[in-house]
């Protein structure tokens, strides 16, 4: 399988990374090389071959459910590229 | 003062305790080697005056027998470990000014048990890598060149930074990360010993994520002992990693010096490569002759799908960091580019941040999860994975201990020699070391020998899970046998 310029262009839009026009071509070079590479597995027969969920067998942990962490607005908001009055500020989204 | 940065961890750790020399006098030494070494740009950030006031309160400790297990050992920190109040970066432009608010489990661990931070290494970006090139603060150069050439070597990565820093003898030992071969293969292209624990060994907690079903963090260190020494204080549960083992962590030490006879030691047909250097060939066997020599046993085995590895690692790998790495939007941390709605900012804010190889994984995982593509893709992969593991299992079943193999598929190469045309050139670094990943075993590179220009070379012994002290007393049995590899100083 491989790639066309407007998947590339897709693909971007879904990573939500800005591609410039004259970046495409190349990214679609590099994007079909990795895809080329992976080719192979589809020699593996995979019949009946649970996919991996876990590499290490072990049952998820339970605890308690219970508060033990939080209320630290100022910490948590320190690296905000912006904020106000413990919120995020981003640019608006509902007109 | 150039002597206390030639002590071995384990030997500064005893000298400590004796009272021959002081923490101060210790982190003095290597704050001095750390500036002097600029050139090599192992560091990305330093952390002079932390590191001599947490070598005071060691030798406080010290005096008042209170001593941790790593009392007053200066240390280096991949900067993929978030520490409290010391800019953190996983050297990425996205990530410029990010200071943390919090401690990594596994860096809360090493203070905990008394160790000293000299500052934050570099790495790939977000440790997509292996050659330290993809950093946003630019490559590190090895601290080894091949004999009578300047050319400038990549240290390996994506944990370079580290790998260079223990190798140049600016820190006792470092931490670093491993998603695919990120301690293992800088650790064998710098004549350092790093081991890659078995997948959920040690916390992820506060250690910046690339692939997290892969992702685990091990020491570099100088010799195996001293890797045995750290692995103990970073490893162990941790309630705010589901995936970290609720298992006592062993005295790793005690591992060192033991018998190795009556082990039997696997001896993987699909790790030889056509066209693998003549040199890699003969330090394997000598490895092989040297553990027969020690009284362990060599099997012939066979993992008939090694070779379906790396590609399926570069489905799954590539697949997690698209997920993890959505997390960089420009709102709650690092860097925002402003646009005229908030889709634009985000992707504005993405495309500036990101790198070339950290925007190629995060593309190519974003095509092989979307619609359409995923059972093609990403749940072959993974039942390729199934297979890779299943592989091994079969091994150990049968009465395997232990598997040896090279670490890398050639020594280290020149800054700028490899893939440049093509990204898969570059990939095929971690052909040996990946596998092991896959199946979330421990691996650990020890070195075993030069290349015909001086280059070290490093052999890679795999266990079967939780069972890394079997590969520190084979890793020493090596490491005695081949000496230490100490690059000489020319920066």
């Amino acid at each position: 399988m491989s790639v066309d310029a407007d998947t590339v262009r897709r693909i971007a839009r879904l990573a939500r990374i800005a591609v410039a026009e004259d970046e495409v071509e190349h990214l679609q070079g590099e994007l079909n090389a990795m895809l080329a590479f992976v080719e192979q597995l589809q020699e593996v027969d995979v019949a009946g071959i649970e996919p991996m969920t876990s590499v290490t067998p072990m049952a998820m942990k339970m605890r308690v459910d219970e508060v033990t962490d939080g209320g630290d607005a100022e910490a948590v908001l320190a690296n905000a590229p912006q904020s106000e009055d413990g919120f995020y500020l981003v640019p608006k989204v509902i007109e | 003062m150039t002597e206390l940065t030639s002590l071995t961890l384990a030997e500064a750790r005893d000298r400590l305790r004796n009272k021959d020399i002081s923490a101060v006098e210790l982190t003095n030494a290597h704050v001095v080697a750390v500036a002097k070494a600029r050139a090599l740009n192992a560091y990305v950030l330093e952390t002079p005056e932390q590191a001599v006031s947490m070598a005071k309160a060691s030798d406080a400790r010290l005096a008042n027998g209170e001593a941790g297990p790593l009392e007053g050992i200066p240390l280096a920190i991949k900067d993929l470990f978030a520490t409290k109040g010391v800019r953190t970066t996983a050297c990425s432009h996205i990530l410029d000014n990010f200071v943390p608010t919090y401690e990594s489990t596994i860096t809360s661990q090493l203070w905990r048990d008394g160790a000293v931070m000299l500052g934050k290494t570099n790495n790939d970006e977000f440790a997509m890598g292996s050659s330290n090139e993809t950093s946003s603060f630019g490559t590190v150069q090895s601290p080894w060149r091949r004999e009578g050439s300047n050319t400038p070597l990549v240290p390996g990565g994506s944990s370079g930074g580290s790998a260079a820093a223990v190798a140049a003898q600016l820190c006792l030992g470092a931490t670093a990360t491993d998603t695919g071969g990120s301690i293992r293969q800088p650790a064998a292209f710098t004549g350092t010993v790093g081991i890659k624990p078995t997948y959920g060994r040690c916390s992820r907690w506060g250690v910046v994520a690339f692939a997290s079903s892969l992702d685990q963090a091990g020491p570099i260190t100088k010799t195996v002992r001293d890797a045995a020494i750290m692995l103990r204080s970073m490893a162990g549960p941790d309630a705010k990693d589901t995936t970290c083992v609720d298992r006592p962590v062993p005295d790793f030490e005690a591992a060192i010096g033991k018998s190795v006879k009556g082990l039997r030691i696997g001896i993987p047909k699909e790790y030889r490569l056509d066209g693998m250097p003549a040199e890699i060939e003969k330090i394997w066997s000598q490895g092989c002759e040297w553990l027969k020599s020690a009284g362990a046993e060599l099997v012939d085995v066979s993992l008939p799908h090694t070779k379906y590895a790396l590609p399926a690692y570069y489905i799954v790998a590539p697949a997690e960091a698209s997920s993890n790495l959505a997390r960089y939007d420009g709102v709650r941390y690092g860097l925002r580019v402003p646009g005229r709605d908030i889709t634009d900012m985000y992707e504005k804010t993405r495309a500036e941040g990101f790198g070339a190889e950290v925007r190629r994984r995060v593309m190519i995982g974003t095509y092989v999860l979307s619609a359409g593509y995923y059972d093609a893709y990403y749940l072959r992969a993974q039942q390729v994975r199934t297979l890779i593991k299943r592989d091994f299992e079969q091994c150990f079943a049968a009465g395997v201990h232990a598997m040896l193999t090279p670490a890398t598929p050639s020594a280290a190469f020149g800054i700028g020699e490899k893939g440049g045309a093509d990204p898969v050139e570059m990939y095929l670094n971690d052909v040996f070391t990946v596998t092991v990943n896959m199946a979330g075993l421990p691996g650990i590179a020890v070195p075993a020998g030069s290349d015909a220009q001086g280059l070290p070379l490093g052999l890679q012994l795999i266990g079967r899970p939780f069972d890394e002290e079997t590969l520190f007393s084979l890793g020493e049995v090596i490491e005695r046998e081949a000496g230490r590899f100490v690059a000489k100083p020319w920066w």
